[in-house]
């Protein structure tokens, strides 16, 4: 037996990656969602025109790992620092990253009004539930009953709220042309979540408008879990609590 | 000759900036503003520009941190309690050596404080403001005439030095209406290219915008090289006005309106026999301190007048270093003095 075809790369680190090695903790989503949306602007084929506008947070060197020119944002201010960039220049593919805290908390204001006004930006929120780079405190998504370390007997929504719904919120607005959650935790939600980013940032190489992505992530290390228990931990409890699948596709 | 057009010190701001070659505007309506913001949104689009009414202080600067990273010139306008909320994104922007342009039109303070003129957003102007080492290059117009070519240089010292610059002007100015003969419209071409913009990385490595520098030495070297761009602007920058210092006897220093005010104090004092001069701090950072040392050798008193508690005082105080008194005379709360007023003053320290 013989074989007589030719060898074919399947798998490779996306062109608009740099050799720069992530800072996430072993376990942890950020690296994967990092990487689709590399992928994503590979496969688009606009790499040379983007502007990634990094968040605080885990992924605060994010300006550094994309191939493609970077801005970074005040906590909170991505949404409006992707506008005024995609203002000044709407040539330019404009894609803000954020986190729980940075989008839903102090960047409220910010998110909301650039989905309002339908900004032609892409927006990836990282849902993780809890605030990563300060050292596990209570994130406005941490689910009812979640420890964190500012919230040590549990989110009680009597006194803490409820666990914020993004994505539900932004689909109420009018303008945005596409908004989904999706999850990474078994890989045929990878692919389903590689397939959302793609098409959110298509939309706005087409200029269709305003798209978010909210990705279910985990932090191991914040949830004091093992990767393996963090993403089972996705599939039987935060699933239930933020379900995944589009919420809005203007397309 | 450009032709004279009585216009508000808000609007001469506003036309300037478009004919200096701003781009994009950001702000949000807070009273004695309002016209710079409704100005933008009226001509800045025939322009082929963006102007866009944010929903915050806080998103308007930072919507001009994006436009000038992007390359862009860019402004913003505000007055004393949204500029506040502005300091936030004027760290970053001073952090990130962005050049953008920020009209303070200032009100009384502090808090809600009310609409009428003051000049105590002086510290927050010139010493700060926002958090870490950082400076503005801060301009304090005194006529509608000098607001409008104040802006113009704004964008231009703002690109030269990667510093963010602010007009500190006040209510009184931005209100007012006054003959001004208007910059020219200038082509971009003169201005100092920006290799470091977000333009997309075509043909090039990708550039890098940002405040963030987790290793102290390197942070600490970054900032060395910042205040190194200060310097130069100390040794190139200052500007200021003199009003019949040659003889003068007692030295008067007000800057913005309270200059204007003053200039007429002095020539009141003249007639009546007083040898009073006035030093009108132009640019209130870098700070004129070596004439005002040099004027202080020779009279009897270096008056301060200000509509606040004695902000810019501190800064005569240090240009005088002792060499002569140094009183001080102040109004609060939006109150403006009257040139009488102020002449008691004077005639009281001859």
């Amino acid at each position: 037996m013989s074989s007589t075809g030719t060898m074919t790369k399947v798998f490779a680190r996306p062109k608009s990656l740099t050799d720069k090695q992530f800072t996430y903790c072993p376990g942890c989503d950020h690296g994967l969602i990092t990487r689709i949306l590399a992928g994503a602007i590979d496969k688009l084929g606009v790499q040379e025109r983007t502007v990634f506008v990094a968040p605080v947070g885990c992924a605060v060197f994010a300006y550094e790992w994309f191939r493609c020119d970077g801005v970074q944002a005040s906590h909170g201010r991505a949404a409006a620092v992707a506008t005024g960039i995609k203002r000044a220049n709407p040539d330019l593919i404009v894609i803000s990253y954020q986190g729980d805290g940075d989008l839903a908390a102090i960047g409220t204001a910010e998110t909301i009004h650039a989905a309002n006004r339908g900004e032609p930006i892409t927006v990836i929120f990282v849902n993780n539930q809890i605030y990563g780079m300060t050292g596990g405190q209570m994130a406005p998504t941490t689910l009812a009953g979640q420890r964190a370390t500012s919230c040590p007997e549990g989110r009680d929504v009597r006194t803490m709220g409820h666990p914020l719904p993004v994505a539900e919120m932004i689909a109420t607005l009018g303008a945005p042309a596409y908004v989904t959650r999706q999850s990474l935790h078994d890989p045929k939600h990878i692919v389903q979540a590689t397939k959302a980013v793609e098409k959110a940032l298509r939309y706005q190489v087409e200029g269709t408008g305003y798209s978010l992505v909210e990705i279910l992530a985990t932090c191991p290390t914040g949830w004091k879990m093992s990767p393996t228990a963090a993403h089972k931990h996705v599939a039987d409890v935060v699933m239930g609590a933020f379900p995944v699948g589009d919420l809005i596709d203007r397309g | 000759m450009a032709e004279r057009q009585l216009m508000t010190g808000n609007e001469a701001m506003a036309e300037a900036a478009i004919r200096a070659g701003c781009r994009t505007y950001f702000g949000y309506p807070i009273t004695p503003q309002n016209e710079i913001l409704e100005y933008m949104a009226t001509h800045l689009p025939k322009v082929g520009g963006a102007f866009l009414q944010a929903e915050s202080e806080v998103a308007a600067i930072n919507m001009c941190y994006g436009a000038a990273a992007a390359g862009v010139r860019t402004m913003t306008s505000s007055s004393s309690p949204g500029v506040s909320l502005k300091m936030e994104g004027i760290s970053y922007l001073a952090g990130a050596d962005l050049p953008c342009v920020i009209l303070n039109v200032a009100r009384g303070g502090p808090g809600l404080g009310n609409i009428a003129p003051a000049q105590g957003d002086y510290f927050q102007a010139t010493k700060g403001g926002g958090h870490g080492d950082y400076r503005l290059i801060v301009l304090g117009p005194s006529t509608v005439q000098e607001a409008a070519e104040l802006a113009a240089l704004a964008f231009d010292l703002s690109d030269q030095y990667r510093v963010p610059t602010m007009l500190l002007a006040d209510g009184m100015l931005g209100q007012m209406m006054e003959p001004v003969s208007l910059p020219e419209p200038r082509a971009g071409a003169d201005r100092p290219a920006k290799p470091w913009a977000l333009t997309g990385a075509k043909g090039r490595n990708p550039n890098y915008v940002a405040s963030f520098a987790l290793e102290p030495t390197v942070l600490r070297d970054l900032n060395l090289k910042r205040h190194a761009r200060y310097k130069e602007i100390e040794a190139r920058e200052v500007r200021w006005e003199e009003v019949a210092t040659e003889d003068a006897e007692i030295l008067v220093v007000a800057y913005g309106t309270m200059g204007r005010i003053a200039k007429t104090v002095v020539r009141q004092a003249r007639n009546q026999g007083v040898k009073a001069g006035l030093l009108r701090p132009i640019t209130l950072w870098p700070f004129p301190y070596a004439p005002i040392r040099a004027l202080a050798e020779r009279v009897t008193a270096v008056l301060t007048v200000e509509l606040s508690a004695g902000q810019m005082w501190e800064d005569v105080r240090l240009a005088v270093e002792g060499r002569t008194p140094t009183p001080f005379y102040g109004e609060m709360g939006g109150v403006v003095p009257t040139p009488s007023e102020i002449l008691e003053e004077v005639l009281r320290h001859v």
